[in-house]
């Protein structure tokens, strides 16, 4: 069994949920650990990504968006997976792995949609009955995602209390968690969540970071300088950052929502305007006033409009082994118009972050650099939304 | 001698339980939101479990994603957020009403952190004798249990259905004045029937500690009160009487009364 300080990442992570859960975690990690040794569940998920979600992505130059900024750009194409993002990637994982705990009734939350949907699809792979919290507000955003959900047999159920986005999703998730305890199983979408999950979810995710690894090896025959992605709960972003934390030449960049502006209170920079605090089981940045109520966060991307982040961000902030800035609903706006424009490539709002920084710093870049960014979506998603906020060019 | 206040604050709750087992009672330990559904009526609601024969209140600090409660704690949470309850605001309610029964604050975590280092000395002042933390389960946290656990205040740990019994037996023993067991899977909120597995896990759980038994959630009506009541040291009622502040005192009074008499048969 796993001890308490293997549950944590320095100070952060951790257990924090009703009592109830705890024997299922415990059967979670020990479960976990054993599917990941098991030769024949390695061979059935690699299987698995190559034949059904598409993988390896590919890693693409980007040479117009390269001779804006100033330096080699490398795109890591998560958005070509099947379900358009990176998400599958971890749905896939969880969804083998509750079936190895014979657990046949799936629990998912979802923000923008991309994780509901993945798991919705390998759940409709696999046969398995699932139901997706959605935040109403964000169904209403992120319309389409719901037709697919529900077009791939899953339940989607509208999350009304609190401020109706991906947080209140999360805690009714874990209510319906804490309810079917014994026969559910519970595919959380990020970094998130108690012990093991934001391990365990990065372990899926690592998946992006190994293939960029040798990608930038092979495509540009070295390492890359920075990588740059995207922090909501943060689970592209680990998943590309993990196997380059060794190496300490690689600098490691996560761009979080600036939302209105760091300074309005309408953001969801939890890195960098929050304090540690615990919610959905762990402890880490969270935006929250200072009574320890958890403060509403604001991007218009769904998928980063989440108050708190994986822990493990928050230990790879405070070692300083990251960094972490953020570009605002305006840039990001920008950055899907840029990448689209120069690089025929529509990026998900979430993504355009990532892509709108590499941009707006553009002073800092020099000739020699070789920035990877983590193309985690696609955005066919948002078209509807920025559309009807008059948003696209005309 | 005279023994230190904390000694005093957290034995409340067990000299509570010694004369409730001397005159062979069961303890009827009643949960309100504090600042639900405004905080003066809040006020009348803690008077009305008083004299209707509450003898502990769980007095709930509001959270914003409470994610143990179901539909009716939730409601009274964020209601009580949004007339600008805080953990000192509870503490507040608390050293103004001066109730004659013990006073646990059944808190999340976060709300205890964001109060400070003296959070629990404070409660202690104010005249709290316990304090119940739904997200902090044994062993979770050794550092932050600790300061839970040498406060003045009684620390009051959480049983499952799921619990194995030689988890219960190390949950009973990082624990004081009560071990509140929780009846069935799932969140707080109000159901028709008791769970059927609810004696054996009691029986289980007595087998691993001399602390006082109270089984909570889903508890709801004087009948289920009484038969839970034959099994455990004590039942919880919370969602019922949360619906009931709803509707002003005279509500809460008559459920807490009816509950008391189905509790004494």
């Amino acid at each position: 069994m796993a001890t308490e300080t293997a549950h944590r990442f320095g100070a952060f992570g951790g257990r924090y949920v009703p009592e109830t859960l705890i024997p299922a975690l415990d059967e979670l990690d020990v479960a976990f650990d054993a599917a990941i040794r098991d030769p024949e569940f390695q061979k059935e998920l690699e299987r698995l990504l190559k034949e059904y979600v598409g993988r390896p992505s590919p890693l693409s130059t980007a040479p117009r968006l390269s001779e804006t900024v100033g330096c080699d750009v490398y795109l890591k194409r998560e958005d070509l997976n099947h379900t358009g993002a990176h998400k599958i990637n971890s749905a896939l994982g969880q969804a083998l792995l509750a079936q190895r705990m014979g657990k046949r009734r799936i629990i998912a939350e979802t923000g923008a949609g991309q994780h509901g949907v993945a798991t919705a699809t390998v759940c409709a792979r696999f046969g398995l009955e699932c139901i997706v919290y959605m935040g109403e507000e964000d169904m209403r955003r992120q319309e389409l995602n719901v037709y697919r959900m529900r077009l791939l047999g899953a339940k989607v159920v509208p999350v009304l209390s609190g401020t109706r986005t991906l947080k209140d999703a999360t805690s009714e998730a874990i209510r319906d968690w804490v309810t079917n305890v014994n026969d559910s199983y519970y595919i959380i979408g990020s970094v998130v969540g108690p012990a093991p999950y934001p391990r365990m979810v990065r372990d899926f995710q690592s998946v992006i970071g190994r293939e960029a690894k040798a990608q930038m090896m092979e495509l540009a025959g070295r390492p890359p300088s920075s990588v740059v992605a995207c922090v909501g709960g943060g689970s592209n972003a680990m998943g590309i950052f993990h196997p380059f934390v060794p190496d300490r030449s690689v600098e490691l960049v996560g761009v979080e929502a600036a939302g209105r502006g760091l300074d309005t209170g309408e953001h969801a920079a939890s890195l960098q305007r929050g304090v540690p605090g615990v919610l959905h089981g762990s402890l880490s940045y969270l935006l929250q006033d200072e009574t320890g109520q958890v403060h509403p966060a604001h991007s218009i991307s769904a998928g980063l409009d989440y108050p708190g982040v994986g822990p493990e961000h928050a230990y790879l902030k405070e070692t300083g082994r990251a960094i972490y800035v953020s570009v605002t609903d305006e840039e990001a706006v920008e950055g899907l118009g840029i990448l689209s424009r120069l690089e025929g490539i529509i990026p998900a709002l979430e993504t355009s972050h990532a892509v709108a920084w590499v941009v707006k710093e553009k002073e800092r870049w020099n000739t020699g650099d070789a920035v990877l960014i983590c193309i985690s979506g696609r955005g066919d998603k948002d078209l509807a939304q920025i559309t009807e906020m008059g948003l696209l060019p005309a | 001698m005279v023994s230190p206040p904390a000694t005093t604050s957290s034995n409340s709750i067990t000299r509570r339980f010694d004369a409730l087992k001397k005159a062979s009672r069961r303890a009827l330990v009643c949960y309100v939101t504090a600042g639900h559904p405004d905080v003066d009526r809040s006020v009348e609601t803690l008077r009305a479990l008083e004299e209707g024969g509450a003898d502990i209140i769980e007095l709930g600090v509001p959270f914003s994603d409470p994610i143990a409660d179901g539909p009716i704690i939730q409601a009274s949470s964020q209601q009580a957020l949004e007339n600008g309850m805080t953990y000192d605001g509870v503490l507040a309610i608390i050293a103004q009403v001066r109730l004659s029964v013990p006073v646990v604050l059944f808190s999340y975590l976060n709300p205890i952190l964001a109060a400070g280092a003296d959070a629990l000395s404070r409660a202690a002042a104010a005249g709290a004798s316990g304090i119940l933390v739904t997200d902090i389960p044994v062993g979770a946290d050794p550092a932050r249990e600790e300061w839970l656990g040498s406060s003045p205040l009684a620390f009051i740990r959480l049983v499952a259905p799921t619990t194995p019994r030689e988890r219960m037996a190390e949950i009973a023993r990082h624990g004081s004045g009560f071990v509140y067991l929780i009846s069935r899977l799932g969140v707080t909120g109000v159901q028709e029937t008791t769970e059927r597995s609810l004696p054996d896990t009691i029986r289980r759980l007595r087998s691993t500690t001399t602390l006082p038994i109270c089984v909570g959630f889903g508890i709801s009506t004087p009948a289920q009160a009484r038969s839970v009541g034959d099994l455990a040291d004590g039942v919880v009622v919370g969602s019922a009487l949360v619906r009931a502040a709803e509707s002003g005192p005279e509500q809460v009074l008559k459920l807490t009364r009816s509950l008391r008499e189905g509790l004494d048969g």
